[in-house]
């Protein structure tokens, strides 16, 4: 229990005649990268939904660094941050004015050295005071992590981080993730990519048919099938390969420089 | 207090949107200035309203039209909210719910009073005179705020429910044009029966007739209570339904 972050249990959720969750369970420990993976319309939004307190459930529960989402939603919020399935950033206003609002909502002592040290360490710095419209999709949705780990929440909730991203926005994501988890956030992210579980997570949970139907680390889930065959095949280079070959090998590190231009 | 700091916080950021849309600005100001030199300058000659300074008797009619047109934008400024996911990241944080929607509430009060001196301001150089005195500039303040109010509430229903840009901002078009059926411009008793009928039994001929006597230090009559009861009307009315579409986004 103690060392326990998230705990599901037999979490019911419903729209009008859809039953969307039919009794979900899953546990996410302290520290831990944990995927949530499901094919688009499993259900994974309206989990996190439920578990960031947006949504009611209506059965079974949920509770996080040991508050209940429904009976102590408040004492849940203090502790957690939603990075939704779309960057959720203030358009309008430049990307240091969005973490310094969220700085100043969560009562952040000094919300501006928050959000220039944000600012640099997501590499934004150079498109700092530039309207957050005007930002690539890779830098939005680093800009919307960003403001997610203002007030350094305990649990962060990433849905479909990388969904829409391109090859090179998609890794600067990956690295983002787990620079969070080293420094101790325990992550719940949600993903329709193997590859993605594969790379990130610590632990896997499959969600489908409203159901966990699987869940453990990379190697437990393995064993579940069958063992592989060996075969030699000649590696062609995949598609990504390349592509990552021809816009640049170093594409996590200045990124951002490349960007802002 | 923690609720009063967030909605300061979150009215901060909307007046900022403001700042920074120049054609928020441009409708909202330019638009009915526009529509108040036109009729001064170019029909105002041939309009009979019995006083001989015709923006006195314009000026009224003009200041709905601009927060009319001001509440379109706090439909999209709340339909943008939703749409870009804001109200679920403001929901999922420790701020108070109802800091995020008063918020945009108050942002509407505030920017629709900025219009309404600005445009008071410029009536003054064309010729607008009052001689209210201080109770009574109070007595029109409080009305056009329940009036702001009201529409506001309209405008959280149809910027919370709204599925697109257009379908946001479209409800204010007939708010818009109600005062050209009303006595804003002119007088009721010359139009048509049936036009006549509707323009007397609408709120803003009430709204105009009392905020006009009130600048004139005439008396107000029963229409002050008509008018009011039209805006206390849709403030319950709306309110009841805004916070419906409230509840149900995330
Ligand atoms: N607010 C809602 N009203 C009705 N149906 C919904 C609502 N939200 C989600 N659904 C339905 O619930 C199912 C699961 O949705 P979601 O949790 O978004 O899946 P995922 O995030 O895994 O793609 C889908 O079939 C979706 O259409
Ligand atoms: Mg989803």
């Amino acid at each position: 229990m103690a060392d326990s972050a998230i705990q599901v249990n037999d979490l019911r959720k419903s729209f009008k005649a859809t039953q969307v969750l039919k009794g979900v369970d899953f546990e996410v420990r302290r520290g831990e990268i944990f995927a949530l993976l499901g094919s688009n319309g499993a259900g994974k939004t309206t989990t996190i939904n439920i578990l960031s307190t947006l949504l009611k459930p209506d059965g079974g529960s949920a509770s996080v660094c040991g508050f209940n989402v429904v009976r102590q939603a408040e004492k849940v919020r203090e502790r957690i941050s939603l990075t939704g399935q779309f960057a959720a950033v203030d358009g309008i206003l430049t990307g240091r004015e969005n973490l310094v609002l969220i700085a100043k909502l969560r009562g952040v002592a000094n919300a501006h050295k928050t959000a220039d040290m944000l600012l640099s360490r997501f590499g934004l710095r150079d498109a700092a005071n530039r309207r957050a419209d005007s930002y690539s999709g890779g830098m939005a949705r680093r800009l919307d992590i960003a403001m997610s780990l203002v007030g350094t929440p305990a649990v962060i909730f990433l849905d479909e981080p990388t969904t829409g991203l391109d090859p090179e926005g998609r890794l600067e994501v990956w690295k983002t993730v787990k620079e969070l988890a080293d420094g101790g956030t325990t992550i719940l992210l949600t993903t329709q990519y193997l590859d993605e579980a594969e790379q990130l997570a610590d632990r896997i949970a499959v969600l489908h048919g409203g159901k966990i139907i699987a869940s453990g680390t990379l190697d437990e889930l393995k064993k579940l099938f069958p063992p592989a065959k060996v075969e030699y095949v000649e590696k062609q280079p995949s598609l990504e390969d390349i592509f990552l070959a021809i816009v640049g090998q170093n594409a996590g590190q200045n990124a951002g420089q490349r960007e802002s231009k | 207090m923690k609720v009063l700091h967030d909605t300061g916080v979150l009215l901060g950021r909307s007046m900022r949107h403001i700042l920074r849309s120049p054609d928020t600005i441009i409708t909202v100001l330019i638009t009915p200035v526009a529509i108040m030199l036109l009729f001064v300058y170019v029909f105002g000659g041939a309009i009979r309203v019995g006083t001989s300074n015709y923006v006195n008797y314009l000026l009224p009619g003009i200041l709905l039209i601009a927060i009319a047109s001001g509440i379109a934008y706090t439909a999209l400024r709340l339909f943008t909210d939703k749409q870009r996911g804001l109200f679920a990241r403001f929901h999922s944080m420790p701020v108070a719910r109802s800091s995020v929607l008063w918020a945009h509430v108050a942002t509407s009060l505030v920017s629709n009073g900025i219009s309404v001196v600005v445009i008071i301001l410029v009536a003054l150089l064309m010729g607008f005179r009052s001689s209210a005195g201080v109770v009574a500039w109070l007595d029109v303040a409080g009305i056009l705020a329940l009036f702001t109010l009201a529409l506001t509430w309209l405008a959280v229903i149809a910027g919370l429910s709204a599925k697109s840009v257009e379908g946001a901002s479209a409800f204010s078009y007939p708010l818009i044009f109600l005062p050209f059926i009303s006595s804003a411009f002119v007088p009721t008793a010359n139009m048509p029966a049936v036009v006549r009928a509707f323009a007397e039994n609408q709120p803003v001929t009430a709204i105009v007739d009392t905020v006009r006597s009130l600048l004139n230090s005439a008396p107000v009559g029963n229409e002050i209570w008509i008018a009011l009861a039209w805006c206390v009307g849709i403030i319950v009315v709306a309110y009841f339904f805004a916070m419906r579409a409230y509840r149900q986004i995330a």
